[in-house]
């Protein structure tokens, strides 16, 4: 695979803002820290070079971004990885934007890495990360240079990277990929091996540490709402901080709910987390069911795709067959 | 704040036996909003609803709180009580302290208990409640029938005489149903076909009945009044309009090797034919699993020798989109399928043959011309079994067979044996039975004929089993009366086979969103008060889809559905249900999940213009509900990701409400 450099990038969008095809990018600026990176909007050629970042720790999900992007004039240009297109399309089949007001460059991705999982590595300190093919060296405060291999770091969702392939895109940078084979439910196979007292300890003592900060929310490319329920004083579950341990995992079952069968594991909730919940496997499950129950269906992967929840077929499992197959 | 009256009513002593009604009154009276609390022995009467309206005068109620019988029983009585008292029906809540608690509950303690939470829950419900006022929609005078055999053949005749359009959808080519298959019809013995065929004459020339034959229901939209309905009208590679029905083509078709579904495949057909006779509509219908010009495109044979040019080979299925009012299901039945019951040889022998079989054998325009002859060697047999109840009335957790009395089967067989005795005095004729079962006028009667006056020998006990010997049939079988096993040598053995619904009432019932019983039976509102009516209003059932019926039965069913159709066609507007779904624009995404799940195609889109921050404007994608359309199933309000779709009337608050106050 072609390795995509900041520099393809950079010189991409000037083309396209030069060409008028776009008058805006949506793209990485550095934050405090190397491995901190941040969106940001660049207006010109000169930005662009000053500021845009490409490096292993681009892992934002632009698309959602497009639901405020697109409200203002002109043509936005967006780069996106495979698994980022995926919410690209169901934010489409949801018309959550307009498709014209956005020029969409496909980027190849062989994932991104976890800056957590160099941080239990290394220890703190981290000065620079440098990417080196397979390898990673990190400059640290304390102990000099380490050398990593990638895929030891890389975030859960690359690790379980479930497609390569671009699902939408004006234009393509590098060659695309295949959709994965990928063992993204391992995990919830272990969850489900738990007894209910189990589970419900290993739920308790991760949603226990949510502090209510909304990352997993606002990230959200299915968390696109004009009001949130939570934000709405009529909804009867407006809160801000969890008042009791119900309360703590209401949120998150309640957002589970929500967005379930639209989800489409881009694992953006678990990467934004501070607390380090592993929130993705809340939706993952849902996934998996709904997989067991309707057949595959991956959300996203078509626009306007029905998704099982919101259709009827004849061939439907039948309700008393799917409490039998959940008490399996 | 409301001011809520509160009526627990005692139902005689069908919620007083079980619930202390008193005691119900008195703790709901201290209830947040309750002005008055009482309790009355039947809250429907005259009295009773004279004691609301004095109530509501008195303390000036703006709510209304019932505890008694179902929703289903009385809530419309109590609607219009609040309505003469001045104050909106759809401040009523009715809390089932019956169905739900005295009649479940033995215990006094419990069951107070219970009416007590259910009268609260009612309570925080109608703090929320606000009045509404119903739509009103038009009505589409056009009825469809759904299946052309006697069933719907009598329901059209019915509603098209009062004037109104019918169109009567069949999926075979003609019309006239299992009737048309038969040779006499108890209890009078009359020939089925000359009682039938002048009542298919009538349809087919009635100036208000139109005929889709060979053609299916694909799709059904919309609501009671003002359904969309699209029939696929299969191809049947002649021009309707053209072909004359002379039956040239069916003669000189060259395709002889097509087994004859109408007598069942006991003789062949061409690949082009008419089912039989007295077909309507008389037109010609191209097999096209067995043509060899559609197959193969050599052949043309019917379209050389057609001198009306009707033969047209090139045909599609054409798609018919059409507007009705009310729909009446009759797609009636089908023998069950003898694979399962292979003790009694079917699959072994020509000579074990199911009762439909029979009537065909002895029908004068059947395959073998009304003769009686075994159809493995046409030879006259002279010595026949008949077996009753294969398939009825078997044990639940019997893995074949039906649970249900088929409830024809011993009236025919009395037919089948009394009219061959009487034909062939030569044959002996013996009948299985587990009981004989004659409720019907002049049906014992006719039974005992045959027992008395034809020497039919009724044998109670069931047949074990059939064995082919040679050209003989062995059947195994007991009496137990004389409490002794039979082993008869028979020449010919008949299998009255259960009925059961016709395949394509399942999935028609889905389209229709009409209820169905674990047979497939369709079910009726009301067992015994709307027998003709299903739960989906603007969906009538005549006939056998709605459970096992003999002629006389199915045609007094058909009447009564379409008294109930014409009754419905007369109204020129509905009002409507005013517990509609509508949409709060401020919170709509736009997402357009509530119009996927919509299943009365209800919910439209559109671009509309709201002020944004700083004197700005946005345009954005939201959601409305067309409220004639809606039907309040609340489908998009689970749907919904915002929560901006809710159903007045069942808002989602209120249910919360109802939650809470149980769970107090």
């Amino acid at each position: 695979m072609q390795k995509v450099t900041r520099e393809t990038l950079i010189e991409k969008a000037i083309a396209l803002i030069a060409e008028e095809k776009v008058n805006r990018v949506l793209g990485w600026k550095a934050g405090e820290f190397s491995y901190d990176v941040t969106p940001a909007v660049f207006n010109d050629a000169e930005s662009l070079k000053k500021d845009f970042v490409f490096t292993d720790f681009c892992g934002a999900n632009f698309s959602k971004y497009l639901v405020k992007e697109t409200k203002k004039d002109g043509k936005v240009l967006v780069f996106l990885k495979p698994c980022d297109t995926y919410s690209f399309n169901q934010l489409l089949t949801e018309h959550r934007f307009d498709r014209e007001k956005v020029y969409v460059v496909g980027i190849p991705c062989d994932g991104m890495i976890d800056e957590n999982a160099i941080k239990a590595k290394v220890g703190d300190g981290i000065i620079s990360v440098t990417a080196d093919g397979d390898k990673i060296k990190v400059e640290t405060l304390y102990d000099g240079v380490k050398t990593l291999d990638k895929a030891e770091v890389l975030s859960e969702r690359c690790a379980n990277c479930k497609s390569k392939k671009h699902v939408a895109y004006d234009e393509l940078i590098g060659e695309d990929g295949e959709v994965a084979d990928s063992n993204r439910f391992d995990q919830v196979e272990m969850l489900e091996k738990m007894t209910p007292d189990e589970r419900f300890a290993f739920w308790q003592e991760q949603l226990s540490r949510c502090i209510r900060c909304n990352a997993c929310r606002n990230v959200c490319p299915a968390c696109t709402c004009e009001k949130c329920v939570f934000d709405n004083p009529n909804s009867g579950v407006e809160n801000k901080a969890a008042a009791d341990s119900f309360e703590e995992k209401m949120f998150h079952i309640i957002r589970a709910f929500h967005v379930a069968g639209r989800c489409t594991d881009c694992g953006e909730c678990s990467r934004v987390c501070p607390q380090h919940i592993p929130l993705h496997l809340l939706n993952r499950k849902f996934i998996k069911d709904i997989n067991t129950f309707y057949g595959d269906y991956q959300a996203g992967e078509e626009v306007g795709s029905r998704a099982p929840l919101v259709n009827y077929t004849k061939e439907d499992i039948e309700p008393v067959d799917a409490v039998k197959k959940g008490d399996e | 704040m409301q001011r809520i009256g509160v009526f627990v009513c005692w139902c005689g002593s069908n919620i007083a036996g079980t619930v202390d009604v008193a005691a119900v009154s008195d703790a709901l009276k201290s209830e947040p909003g309750v002005v008055f609390s009482t309790n009355y022995q039947y809250m429907c009467s005259q009295a009773g609803q004279e004691m609301i309206k004095e109530a509501v005068k008195e303390h000036k109620l703006t709510g209304i709180v019932v505890c008694s019988c179902s929703p289903r029983m009385h809530e419309q009585t109590f609607r219009k009580t609040a309505a003469a008292a001045g104050i909106n029906p759809y401040m009523v809540e009715i809390a089932n302290i019956r169905e739900q608690c005295s009649w479940v509950h033995k215990d006094m303690k419990e069951g107070t208990e219970k009416a007590i939470v259910l009268g609260r829950t009612a309570i925080a419900k109608v703090h929320l409640n606000a009045p509404l006022v119903p739509g009103e929609s038009p009505v589409t005078k056009r009825a469809l029938v759904i299946g052309g055999g006697i069933a719907g053949i009598q329901t059209a005749l019915d509603i098209a005489d009062a004037g109104f359009e019918v169109d009567i959808v069949e999926t075979k080519p003609t019309i006239g149903g299992k009737m048309a298959q038969l040779d006499k019809t108890f209890p009078t013995l009359d020939c089925a076909a000359c009682i039938l065929t002048p009542k298919m004459v009538d349809v087919a020339q009635h100036e208000k009945i139109k005929i889709y034959s060979y053609s299916e229901v694909v799709d059904v939209k919309g609501f009671v009044g003002n359904f969309d309905v699209t029939i696929k009208k299969k191809a049947r590679y002649v021009k309707e309009d053209v072909c004359t029905g002379c039956g040239l083509c069916t003669e000189k078709c060259p395709q002889k090797k097509v087994p004859n579904d109408f007598n069942l495949g006991m003789d062949n057909k061409r690949a082009i034919y008419i089912p039989f006779a007295q077909a309507v509509p008389k037109i010609a219908t191209i097999d096209a699993d067995y043509c060899t010009m559609l197959k193969t495109g050599k052949c043309g044979v019917c379209s050389k020798v057609c001198t009306a040019k009707a033969i047209d080979y090139t045909q599609k299925d054409e798609f018919v989109s059409e507007k009705y009012g009310a729909i009446v299901a009759a797609t009636g039945f089908n023998p069950i399928s003898m694979e399962k019951f292979d003790e009694y040889a079917y699959s072994q022998s020509k000579d074990v043959i199911t009762s439909l079989e029979f009537e065909r054998l002895m029908n004068a325009a059947g395959p073998t011309a009304g003769k009686l002859l075994r159809p493995s060697d046409g030879v006259h047999p002279h010595k026949i079994v008949f077996v009753q109840c294969v398939g009825s009335r078997c044990a639940a957790c019997a893995e074949k067979g039906k649970e249900y009395c088929s409830k024809i089967c011993c009236m025919y067989t009395a037919k089948h044996a009394m009219l061959t005795r009487d034909k062939y005095p030569d044959t002996d004729v013996t009948v299985f039975y587990i009981d004989v079962r004659t409720p019907g006028k002049q049906f014992d009667e006719f039974y005992r004929r045959a027992v008395e006056e034809y020497g039919v020998h009724y044998i109670k006990g069931m047949v074990g089993k059939v064995s082919p010997e040679g050209n003989k049939l062995i059947v195994q079988g007991s009496d137990l009366i004389a409490n002794k096993q039979l082993k008869i040598e028979a020449d010919l053995v008949v299998l009255a086979a259960a009925i059961e619904p016709d395949r394509s009432a399942r999935p028609l019932a889905t389209m229709l969103t009409a209820s169905m019983d674990t047979n497939d039976f369709f079910t009726e509102a009301h067992p015994k008060l709307r027998p003709v009516e299903s739960p989906t209003a603007g969906i009538f059932l005549s006939g056998a889809c709605q459970g096992p019926k003999d002629i006389p039965e199915t045609v007094s069913q058909a009447g009564a559905a379409a008294a109930k159709v014409i009754g419905l066609l007369s109204k020129d507007k509905l009002t409507g249900n005013p517990c509609v779904a509508h949409s709060d624009e401020m919170m709509c995404n736009g997402c357009s999940s509530c119009e996927k799940v919509c299943p009365y195609g209800a919910i439209t889109y559109s671009d509309k213009e709201f002020r944004g921050p700083n004197r700005t404007t946005l345009i954005r994608r939201v959601a409305s509900v067309n409220e004639a359309i809606c039907q309040g199933c609340g489908c998009c309000t689970v749907a919904c990701p915002s929560g901006a779709m809710d159903l007045k009337g069942f808002a989602s608050k209120q249910i919360m409400a109802e939650v809470d106050a149980i769970c107090k």
